[in-house]
C-alpha cells in the first residue's frame, strides 16, 4: 500500500471516530431536551401562582418595599450570568456572555459599576482568562439545576442586596442573563432586570383588574417579606432550567452539523482514497508492463 | 359549591382538584378555608395541609413552608417543599 492511500485511510479512521462521537452526543442531547423541557414546564405552575401573588400584593398594598422600590441613586449592579459547564455546544455560552458584556456597557453608560455572579464553567473560564473580578460563581450543575441550587444563588444575591452599597459590597439592582427556550430551533440569549421589579411577566398575562382584594396575614408588608425571596428563587430556578434545556438543544444542534460535516468528510477521504488506489494501480501495471518491455528489448538485443 | 385547589412546589405539581374544606397553619395559627371564603394572602408556616375532597377522602400533606392564596374559590398553596 502506497504512502498517499495510507494517509487517507488514516484520517478516514480518525474522522469516522469523532463522528461516532458527536452523533452519541447529538442523541443524548436530544434525549435531554424533553427532560429539560418536562422539568420547565412542571416549574411552571408554581411560578405563575407566584407571579400573580406578588402583582396582587405590590398592586394593592401600599407597602414601600426595598425590593419593589428603584433605588435613589444606585451605584452597583450585580449581573447573574447563566453559561453552561461544558462547551460542544456552539454558540450557546458564547452568546450568553456577550449579552452580558453588552449590558454591563449599557449599566456602565447610566454610572453604575458591575458585579459578576457567573454560573456555569464557561463563563468562569472567559473572566478568569481575562483577569476579571468575579463577586461569586457556581459551577457543576448547568445542565441539571435543582431548586436548591437556584436557592443557593438567590441567597448570595439577596444578600448582596441589602447589604450597603456605600462601601462598594452589597448591590442596588439585579439584573439577570440566560437562554430563553422558544423552540427547538431558537434560543435567544436573554436579560432581564429581577430587582427592582420589572413588569411582572407570566405565560398567562395578569391583569390587574382581575385581582382580587386580599386580606393578608399576617400583613402586607410582612408577606411581601417572605414573598419576594421566594419569587426571586422561583425566577431564577426558572431562568436555569430555560438555559439548561437551551443548552442540550444547542448541543444537539451543534453536534448534528459536526456528525454531516464528519460524514461529508468521509465520503470526500473516500474519494480521494479511491482515486489514490486507482493510479497505486495504474503505475504498477505500467510498471510491469515497461519491465515486461524492457526485458524483451533486451533478450531481443542479446540473441 | 366547591373549591380548586393546587397544591404546587417548584419541582412539580403535587395536588390539584376539587375540594370542600382546606385547612392549613398559618403565621397566625390554624385556618380553614370553606366555599366562599374572602380573598386572603397567607404565610405559612411548616406543618400540616389538609385537603378534604369532595368525596369525603382527606389528604395530608406536610409542608416547609409556604403561601395560601384564595380568591373565588380558588385555593393555591404554594410550597417550597413536600415531606
Amino acid at each position: 500500500m502506497g504512502a498517499q492511500l495510507r494517509i487517507y485511510r488514516r484520517r478516514m479512521r480518525s474522522v469516522k471516530a469523532t463522528k461516532k462521537i458527536t452523533k452519541a452526543m447529538e442523541l443524548i442531547s436530544a434525549s435531554r431536551i424533553v427532560k429539560a423541557q418536562q422539568r420547565v414546564s412542571a416549574s411552571t405552575p408554581y411560578a405563575n401562582e407566584l407571579t400573580r401573588a406578588v402583582s396582587a400584593v405590590a398592586t394593592f398594598s401600599s407597602v414601600e418595599h426595598p425590593l419593589t422600590t428603584p433605588h435613589a441613586n444606585p451605584r452597583r449592579a450585580a449581573v447573574l450570568i447563566i453559561s453552561a459547564d461544558r462547551g460542544m455546544a456552539g454558540a450557546y455560552s458564547t452568546n450568553a456572555i456577550k449579552e452580558g458584556e453588552q449590558l454591563a456597557a449599557l449599566l456602565r453608560e447610566r454610572g453604575l459599576s458591575v458585579a459578576s455572579y457567573l454560573v456555569g464553567r464557561k463563563a468562569v473560564n472567559y473572566y478568569k482568562f481575562r483577569d476579571r473580578q468575579i463577586a461569586a460563581s457556581w459551577t457543576g450543575f448547568s445542565d441539571n439545576p435543582t431548586y436548591e441550587n437556584a436557592k443557593e444563588v438567590a441567597d448570595t444575591l439577596l444578600t448582596a442586596f441589602l447589604e450597603d452599597s456605600v462601601d462598594g459590597q452589597g448591590v442596588d439592582e439585579i439584573h439577570i442573563i440566560f437562554t430563553t427556550f422558544k423552540s427547538m430551533l431558537t434560543q435567544e440569549a436573554t436579560a432581564k432586570r429581577m430587582i427592582p421589579l420589572e413588569v411582572v411577566e407570566s405565560s398567562t398575562p395578569v391583569d390587574s383588574a382581575l385581582l382580587p382584594q386580599y386580606e393578608f396575614e399576617p400583613s402586607a408588608g410582612e408577606v411581601l417579606d417572605a414573598l419576594l425571596p421566594r419569587y426571586i428563587e422561583a425566577r431564577i430556578f426558572n431562568a436555569m432550567l430555560q438555559s439548561a434545556a437551551s443548552e442540550h438543544a444547542a448541543r444537539r444542534r451543534a453536534m448534528k452539523s459536526a456528525t454531516d460535516n464528519a460524514e461529508e468528510l468521509i465520503k470526500s477521504l473516500t474519494r480521494l482514497a479511491n482515486a489514490a488506489r486507482q493510479a497505486e494501480i495504474t503505475q504498477e501495471i505500467s510498471e510491469i508492463v515497461g519491465g515486461a518491455d524492457a526485458l524483451a528489448s533486451a533478450s531481443a538485443g542479446s540473441e | 359549591m366547591t373549591l380548586n385547589v393546587a397544591l404546587v412546589s417548584p419541582t412539580e405539581q403535587v395536588w390539584t382538584g376539587e375540594a370542600s374544606f382546606v385547612s392549613a397553619r398559618t403565621t397566625e395559627g390554624d385556618l380553614g378555608v370553606l366555599p366562599g371564603h374572602t380573598p386572603l394572602f397567607g404565610v405559612l408556616v411548616d406543618g400540616l395541609v389538609s385537603i378534604k375532597g369532595v368525596d369525603g377522602s382527606t389528604q395530608e400533606f406536610n409542608v416547609r413552608g409556604g403561601f395560601l392564596s384564595v380568591s373565588n374559590d380558588r385555593v393555591s398553596i404554594l410550597t417550597e417543599s413536600v415531606v
